[in-house]
């Protein structure tokens, strides 16, 4: 038995000496939010012609500090998972890995242009969930015959199809969870290089949570790199070897999941 | 098991990369600040690429416009008409503007359709970021697509008004002719200044949200003093020429009477509709005056607009979807 964790030991050894191939690199980010309305200034018209006459920076702009000074290189096949309590600078973090948060300080580098999944991230309600398939693999640069070929398989991972034809009725007469199945179908059509997941998987029910899971250790396989932000602890387990713990923006702990993973649980913070 | 609770840095580089700043590392395997804008050759590209999106787009959007209305895409072709027919009813019947221009409802109904390509280019453009953003957020694809896309829609929706319009003109007793030929250049003209109007007006609208509520006004403004109900010429004559030629410029303008022109080429012939008024002091029907160098008005405009309006939008592409 020693002899075989030994040999597992030198084996990880051995490969902890080669260099690994980044796909993202976080270098000290922090990010400032600017809310617009908040506050308890007034809205009305007048406070609002009064503001402009006056020429008075407007007091319901107000400056949210969510992230503070994160730092993390993510590697090829990693699935990196990301936990803490609601409102933790989690998914700014995703966010603004994906490029549409802008960092007030620091700078975070990616390998192509990553792929972000939210919950609430629609896309074309009005339109049926057929033409969103065919407009959003589309939009993600595949050509019209790529398209045909992949649309059945779309159509079957995302189970929408299989208590009736739901697949040609507009997207807004979808459930939350059949819109998110959609969408995560969608998205995961397609190779990224860094796929980035924020709560999306949630919703679905377990059939499509094996599938999704499987679905990301594939896209793991294809060199990719994989980010999930879950309340789900075991769905961390099941699918990240690497967790980081956020708290009010700054990192806890970074490393093996098991370890972060039990520590939150128990709030133990080093 | 000492070994797995000792603190391990997952995120260092190892081996022969062991002790590189985060920013030497980024730069070694060659990635890119997250969001960067793509220089304007590979934007191009991209946009180039999706050329089948924005197709497929702009046909779904069309489609999906009338869905939940009873007559459903009959609305495509009655909107047009009912148009004409309020504009022919205020201006035509009850203020007379008919008066003095040869086949009055032609005449209008061609120019309420080309003013109408570009309002609506312009608005939909406006909105065309700002109401996106779930896909914006969603899926990674250059954000141009979406007014060139919002533009293409308006102009299916003109074609389908050139249908209606062309039977309008033959009952009208205007002949086919050469000219009708004409339509397809200008029609191309008109479609890239309006790409290029809508995108500057995208990235206007998705800073500015304020804007939309302000368009609708800047737009009526810009239909009554263009002519598309009745025409200016006869109010400008005593103008000053400088103001006269700034005038000739209006864009819209320009693209009604080069519309006008290929459709009813006999309306600018002055033996065939002198002028003049009647027994009763009503005014005659007076030839229409194309201003010289018209194509290259219409060629100037469509060129600045889209290259301007291309390059302003891509100047702020990181941009969209942000906050």
């Amino acid at each position: 038995m020693a002899d075989a964790a030994l040999d597992t030991l030198k084996e990880a050894t051995a490969v902890d000496n080669q260099a690994r191939v980044p796909t993202v690199v976080v270098d000290d980010v922090h990010i400032v939010y600017k809310v617009h309305g908040a506050g308890s200034g007034k809205g009305s018209a007048t406070s609002a012609l009064s503001r402009i006459i006056t020429r008075k920076k407007s007091p319901t702009i107000r400056e949210v500090h969510a992230v503070r000074g994160i730092s993390f290189t993510a590697y090829k096949g990693e699935a990196v998972g990301l936990i803490g309590s609601n409102g933790s600078g989690k998914s700014t973090m995703l966010a603004a890995i994906a490029g549409l948060l802008p960092t007030e300080r620091g700078a975070i580098y990616t390998n192509g242009q990553p792929s972000l999944l939210g919950v609430n991230a629609a896309l074309m309600n009005d339109l049926t969930g057929e033409r969103n398939v065919v407009l959003g693999c589309l939009a993600m640069g595949m050509s019209p015959a790529q398209v045909r070929e992949r649309y059945q398989n779309i159509v079957d991972f995302s189970g929408i199809n299989e208590k009736g034809d739901f697949i040609s009725l507009p997207m807004r007469t979808y459930s939350s969870g059949m819109g998110a199945r959609l969408r995560f179908s969608i998205a995961a059509a397609k190779t990224h290089d860094v796929l980035l997941i924020d709560e999306a998987l949630a919703t679905g029910d377990q059939g499509f949570q094996q599938r999704s899971k499987a679905r990301i250790n594939e896209l793991r396989k294809e060199a990719g790199t994989v980010f999930l932000v879950s309340h789900d602890n075991n769905a961390i387990r099941e699918v990240c070897e690497r967790t980081i713990w956020i708290e009010h923006g700054e990192m806890i702990m970074d490393g093996h999941t098991d370890e972060v993973v039990r520590r939150y649980e128990k709030g133990d913070r080093p | 098991m000492s070994t797995l609770s000792d603190p391990v840095n997952l995120s260092a580089p190892r081996g022969s990369d062991a002790g590189l700043t985060p920013k030497q590392l980024a730069d070694k395997y060659g990635l890119s600040v997250s969001g960067k804008r793509p220089s304007l050759p590979q934007y191009i590209r991209q946009l180039w690429a999706r050329r089948s999106f924005i197709g497929a787009f702009a046909t779904a959007r069309l489609v999906a416009q009338y869905t939940t209305a009873k007559l459903g895409q009959l609305w495509q072709v009655l909107t047009p008409l009912l148009n004409c027919a309020v504009f022919y009813l205020v201006f035509g019947v009850i203020m007379k503007s008919r008066d003095g221009v040869p086949v009055y409802i032609a005449w209008l109904c061609i120019g309420v359709f080309v003013f109408q390509f570009s309002q609506s280019a312009i608005q939909a453009g406006t909105r065309s970021v700002s109401d996106n953003l779930g896909l914006i957020r969603a899926l990674h694809f250059p954000r141009a697509s979406l007014p060139i896309a919002f533009t293409v829609i308006q102009l299916q929706q003109l074609l389908i008004s050139m249908v209606v319009l062309v039977a309008i003109v033959l009952a009208n007793d205007i002949m086919p002719a050469m000219t009708w030929f004409l339509i397809i250049p200008a029609l191309l003209l008109q479609s890239m200044f309006n790409t290029g109007l809508a995108m500057v007006m995208a990235r206007i609208g998705a800073k500015t949200s304020d804007i939309s509520q302000l368009m609708p006004f800047l737009l009526r403004t810009w239909m009554y003093v263009s002519g598309v109900m009745y025409s200016v010429s006869g109010y400008i004559q005593s103008w000053p020429t400088v103001w006269q030629t700034v005038y000739s410029w209006n864009p819209a303008t320009v693209y009604m009477d080069l519309m006008r022109y290929a459709f009813m080429p006999d309306s600018f012939d002055p033996h065939k509709y002198p002028g003049g008024y009647d027994a009763q002091g009503h005014a005659l029907p007076k030839a229409l005056i194309l201003p010289d160098h018209i194509w290259i008005m219409a060629g100037t405009w469509a060129l600045v607009a889209f290259v301007l309006g291309f390059v302003f939008f891509w100047k702020a592409e990181e941009e969209y979807g942000r906050g």
